[in-house]
């Protein structure tokens, strides 16, 4: 089924306290969709992927995941259902070799039951997943401490640590934020690759010309809520999204 | 005028292949050397010990610091995993009284009484840490504080356990060598296995919970199981401490659950170098035979000991087996400038 609906968002709301981050939020995702989140600093974006991910419980609504509900389901759960999400704040094991910061999710009982993996096989696993990131395997680069690595490098460590779960839907946190444009460009194509072969991907993105490159719809975000839902082009024509989001940029 | 040669003092790091942990190619005998002589020395001292000094004072002194070298793995083992506990007193203490109670009511002789204490004990002592396993950092470490003060009051309001007086004339050991060579042994067994254990896949995990929790759940791991786990590995080593020692003194008494069993290890750990099990090993080592030696001072004792503790912390803050790692593998030479 190419139309599989994979994940379905109804009326979901979280309150912190006085402010509500997010409001009333509803979308469905099919198989194979790129979707792309955008809306202001402070929007919900962060919020809503948190949501997503079990990291922070939800005040109301429903999220299910493949027909069967996740709503505050823990973390890990979620994550053994074959969710994998990013950070956007860098978070790595620092004091572990970049190459065995992946053995966590390799060990996790959703790789497990894919098989292999005995002693060793891990290891090999991981410099090959670095390796499609630009972690030359012949380098030392995959071997060094991930606490030494620029910031970049954190940055694909952190998308290599997702892909290692094997997920069937990948979350992606402003993965591009702090990284040079050359690598941009690299992991660009690498993302979309992952996308052809059938993952469904959602990424909440600042930098909207390389993500518009890649995502086949947006969501627009402001101030918690849902304003727009369509193809890029659509979304950033209606009104309110220019007013809300662009109005500078595209005035100015 | 003579110009007054200066030098600067250049460090190497000695050849990287003998040191990586996954290379095992040695090219000659002074590589392995290099390699075995740091482990088989500590061992083979701490093999000969007892018998130079035989059944002296000082030959128990040996049987104390490996009952607090254990407790000081087992506060280590717990560290890494990013588990700060101020409480390996309730460890000892739950391992005491499981021994001494089995052996005391039941009368079950020494060789059922330990394993059952090391694995009964530590079972307990999981299911009361559990409920708390979600609380990080200081809160965790002070439920891990009271805990032991809890028990020793239980035991001293309600009277169950013998109350006040212990439970006394327990089975000894058939004599000191037995004891002493069991101590050496498990120290041996759990500082190797420990080792070992960390630098495994399972205790990669492990470590991942240590530097960020939230990174280990967002990889499908339910990071409560694994906290779980490790407590029962730590517990059981400071349970099998406990009955050890419960059966060498003949005794159990509330003295078991005291602050001491907390202290001393915590400071033998933080002295020797936490986080690499053989450096909690060497600063029991060296803790324990020097608080027993300033026990002549009397009054003055605590103080002098305090003393030490802080000037050792001030001088080597990141312990003395870090301090001697990083010298072994390194070589320095002065060069004129």
């Amino acid at each position: 089924m190419p139309d599989e609906i994979i994940l379905k968002v109804e009326q979901l709301t979280k309150r912190f306290g006085g402010v509500t981050a997010v409001d009333q939020i509803s979308f469905q995702l099919r198989k194979g969709e790129f979707l792309g989140v955008i809306g202001p600093n402070g929007s919900g974006k962060t919020t809503l992927i948190n949501l997503i991910s079990g990291f922070v419980k939800p005040t109301s609504g429903k999220i299910a995941y493949r027909d069967k509900d996740i709503t505050g389901k823990a973390p890990y759960t979620i994550a053994c259902l074959g969710i994998s999400r990013s950070f956007q704040m860098v978070r790595t094991f620092h004091k572990l070799p970049a190459f065995k910061n992946l053995i966590v999710p390799l060990y996790s009982p959703r790789v497990k039951k894919f098989g292999g993996g005995k002693y060793g096989e891990r290891d090999d696993i991981a410099i090959d997943l670095l390796d499609d990131l630009g972690f030359e395997r012949d380098s030392a680069v995959p071997y060094k401490m991930a606490g030494s690595l620029p910031h970049g490098y954190l940055k694909r460590l952190d998308l290599a640590r997702c892909m290692a779960l094997r997920p069937d839907l990948l979350i992606l946190d402003e993965l591009f934020s702090g990284m040079a444009m050359s690598e941009v460009a690299a992991t660009l194509p690498v993302i979309e690759k992952f996308n052809r072969e059938g993952l469904t991907i959602v990424m909440a993105e600042h930098r909207l010309k390389e993500l518009f490159r890649v995502a086949n719809r947006v969501i627009v975000l402001n101030f918690g809520q849902k304003i727009a839902d369509g193809t890029p082009k659509e979304a950033m024509n209606r009104e309110e999204v220019q007013k809300a989001y662009l109005g500078t940029e595209v005035e100015g | 005028m003579a110009e007054a040669v200066r030098y600067r003092r250049e460090r190497i790091d000695r050849g990287i292949k003998a040191r990586s942990d996954t290379i095992y190619t040695l090219a000659s005998y002074r590589d392995m050397l290099y390699l075995l002589l740091p482990r088989i020395l500590p061992v083979a001292m701490l093999l000969c010990l007892p018998l130079l000094l035989g059944g002296s004072y000082w030959g128990k002194v040996i049987f104390y610091a490996c009952i607090f070298a254990l407790l000081a793995l087992s506060w280590d083992f717990m560290a890494s995993v990013g588990l700060v506990s101020l409480g390996q007193a309730l460890f000892f203490g739950i391992g005491s009284y499981v021994a001494g109670g089995l052996n005391f009511y039941l009368k079950w002789p020494m060789f059922l009484t330990i394993p059952a204490a090391t694995l009964g004990g530590a079972l307990i002592c999981t299911i009361l840490l559990v409920p708390v396993v979600r609380l990080r950092g200081v809160y965790f470490s002070m439920v891990t504080l009271i805990l032991p003060l809890l028990f020793a009051h239980l035991i001293e309001t309600l009277e169950i356990l013998g109350g006040t007086y212990g439970l006394l004339s327990l089975t000894p050991f058939p004599n000191h060598w037995l004891a002493v060579y069991i101590a050496i042994l498990a120290v041996m067994l759990v500082l190797f296995g420990f080792r070992k254990l960390i630098n495994e896949d399972f205790g990669l995990v492990l470590r991942g919970i240590r530097d960020d929790d939230r990174v280990v759940m967002a990889g499908g791991i339910n990071i409560y199981w694994y906290k779980a786990q490790a407590i029962f590995i730590a517990s059981a080593v400071g349970c099998f401490a406990g009955a050890l020692m419960t059966h060498y003194y003949q005794f159990v008494g509330r003295s078991a659950f005291a602050l001491d069993y907390t202290i001393l290890p915590l400071a033998g750990a933080v002295v020797g170098g936490p986080g690499s099990f053989a450096g909690a090993t060497l600063g029991t080592f060296i803790l324990v035979p020097l608080s027993e030696a300033l026990r002549a001072l009397g009054g003055l004792r605590m103080a002098l000991y305090g003393i030490i503790l802080i000037g050792a912390l001030a001088v080597l803050p990141e312990g003395i087996f870090h301090y001697i790692e990083r010298k072994y593998h390194q070589v320095e030479r002065d060069i004129g400038i």
